[in-house]
């Protein structure tokens, strides 16, 4: 008996591997446009924070010198792109659920494509999500300095430390038993990363302890290199020390993900 | 290759570092061509064995082969032979039927324009090709698991698992469901299904095994199993309890099973049903007892259990393992 399967060679299902992910990120998509309050609600809420926080916050909050809104804006980006992570964590607790992992595990497809495809989709939906909110934060009188490049890099290195981060949301999603307690289970591991942080304030009014948990952590040395970027300000080696971060994160979390990923269903 | 589509030899799956034996020691032998019934209550053993033969889940001892390949050493070469349909249809609600069976068939490799025209063969098929353009959410049960097992069949594998394929479906769609098994059998596909109806296993399957804590309690044809049993339930309903004691000692030599005595009610799996019943109604009046209720019927799932295992099948509230709380099922 022949078997084509035995003949296939690296370069074929290198090709169908890829097939695979893109096939799987293009359902996930399909999703967003098919739930539409889904989408909206990663713009909405970004956007309710960005008026808050111009509007509301602003006159009580010193960031030193500069316009708050030029301090508020690209935090809100990097905000905006981790809380994506949530929407990885149940996405896979959905299709679990469902059966639907269940039903890809029988399939002579790529293994890591389920988790690459998710992972994928979720990118390509912060890059939507980023790129209105940097409209709205036009509109309410951003005005980064930093140059087109610049503001192209620091979107790039936020999009990159999301997708690594959301390696481990993956691994959540995975792990809970069903959708409702997966995105409960994200929330106290996403709020200390964005609220104890520098995206909304500078640390240096914060208690000694927190400050300290604030500097150094992940999320605010992105912050921090986002800012610096699209405001042309300096910011040290934040950019480095953000993707330094995001490899190790990318290390850790994602053989995790994929022994979980093994383990489902 | 062998004559076997499925050969699985003592397998064993244990959970929660051993302490729980799903399997214990199941040998299964599909023959190629015919439907194979895996009979149970919840929690027996069926899914799990489902799920060792589609590859999603790895035996802890025993071995299996699908289509004379290995389902630990050669997993690809399994899943390239057979469709899977869980318990659960197992469709993206968000996509359309056409989307579902064309992410499907990408998902085998299938070229383009193949996929597209075998999708639209199966919608075509399964009574959906009204509803190729809707959004599975808005499907109903009987289209939704209509729906999965046309996923199940897009890449044409010679081998079909189903599990519990008409659970929670109402009669009518049941009955399409077994129209189309019978269908695809007489085309030449293998199905190994699961079920809980002991009707159901009748109706399609050439054999059955009968699975009870994942143990093999049964084998054989549905008929060999319905003789074994009896082919007719007598259910009797007393005034009283003590007049259904009395009852059940009266009609213990109508049948060579033990009867199962339940408060007021009586029921006693007979091979003649007409005549035990008159047999019966003779020895209840001579000993002027008195009947509220009288009723023959077919023998269930339950009846066989009893008869088989001295045991009901505890079918309510019997603990399933891993199986996580899902909504969304198929009503």
């Amino acid at each position: 008996m022949t078997d084509a399967a035995a003949t296939l060679s690296r370069g074929t299902s290198l090709r169908w591997a890829l097939n695979d992910v893109l096939t799987l990120a293009r359902r996930n998509l399909m999703a967003l446009v098919r739930i539409p309050t889904s989408l909206v609600f990663a713009i909405i809420q970004p956007v309710m924070f960005v008026l808050l926080f111009r509007y509301v916050f602003a006159g009580s909050i010193n960031v030193g010198g500069g316009e708050y809104v030029n301090f508020l804006i690209p935090g809100i980006l990097v905000q905006t792109t981790i809380f994506g992570a949530i929407g990885t964590a149940i996405g896979l607790a959905e299709d679990l659920q469902r059966g639907l992992i269940e039903r890809f595990k029988a399939l002579p497809m790529a293994r890591m494509a389920v988790l690459g495809g998710r992972t994928l989709a979720d990118t390509a939906r912060n890059i939507i999500v980023l790129a209105t909110i940097t409209l709205v934060g036009f509109a309410v009188g951003f005005r980064p300095h930093g140059g087109v490049v610049a503001y192209l890099q620091a979107s790039l290195l936020m999009l990159t430390f999301a997708y690594c981060l959301s390696w481990g949301f993956a691994f959540v999603g995975l792990a809970a038993p069903n959708s409702e307690t997966a995105q409960a289970m994200t929330f106290p591991l996403i709020f200390p990363l964005t609220f104890a942080s520098n995206i909304f304030v500078r640390t240096n009014m914060m208690p000694p302890w927190l400050k300290a948990f604030a500097n150094n952590q992940p999320v605010s040395q992105t912050a921090e290199a986002v800012r610096g970027l699209m405001l042309g300000t300096p910011h040290g080696n934040a950019t480095w020390l953000s993707l330094i971060w995001a490899v190790g994160a990318l290390a850790l979390l994602a053989p995790l993900a994929v022994s979980r990923f093994r383990k489902a269903a | 290759m062998s004559d076997f589509a499925v050969e699985a030899i003592d397998i064993v799956r244990t959970f929660d570092k051993g302490s729980f034996r799903a399997l214990d020691g199941v040998t299964l032998r599909v023959p190629v061509g015919q439907v194979f019934g895996l009979l149970g209550p919840n929690g027996s053993g069926k899914t799990t064995m489902i799920r060792i033969l589609s590859t999603v889940l790895a035996p802890s001892e025993g071995r299996a082969l699908v289509a004379g390949f290995d389902v630990v050493r050669e997993p690809e070469r399994v899943r390239r032979s057979i469709g899977l349909a869980g318990q659960f249809a197992a469709v993206d609600e968000n996509l359309t039927g056409f989307e579902n069976l064309r992410m499907i068939g990408r998902l085998n490799h299938m070229e383009k324009n193949e996929v597209v025209a075998r999708s639209h063969e199966l919608l075509e098929r399964f009574s959906l090709r009204e509803a190729t353009n809707r959004l599975a959410k808005t499907y109903s049960g009987g289209m939704r698991r209509r729906l999965d097992l046309a996923a199940a069949l897009v890449a044409n594998p010679p081998i079909l698992f189903l599990d519990e394929p008409t659970t929670g479906l109402d009669p009518q769609s049941r009955q399409d469901l077994w129209a189309i098994i019978e269908g695809l059998v007489e085309e030449g596909t293998t199905v190994l299904l699961t079920t809980q109806y002991l009707e159901e296993a009748d109706r399609l399957a050439k054999q059955l095994v009968v699975l009870d804590h994942g143990k093999i309690i049964a084998e054989g044809t549905p008929e060999q199993l319905k003789g074994q049993l009896g082919n007719t339930v007598l259910v009797l309903t007393f005034e009283t309890t003590s007049d259904a004691q009395r009852g059940f000692e009266l009609t213990e030599s109508l049948s060579s099973t033990p009867a199962n005595l339940d408060g007021t009610v009586l029921e006693v799996t007979v091979d003649n049903g007409p005549s035990a019943a008159a047999d019966a109604l003779r020895r209840i009046d001579a000993a002027k007892l008195t009947l509220t209720g009288l009723q023959l019927r077919e023998p269930s799932l339950d009846d066989v259990f009893l008869s088989l295992t001295g045991h009901r099948t505890e079918a309510v509230g019997a603990p399933a393992p891993r199986h996580r709380g899902r909504k969304g099922v198929a009503t």
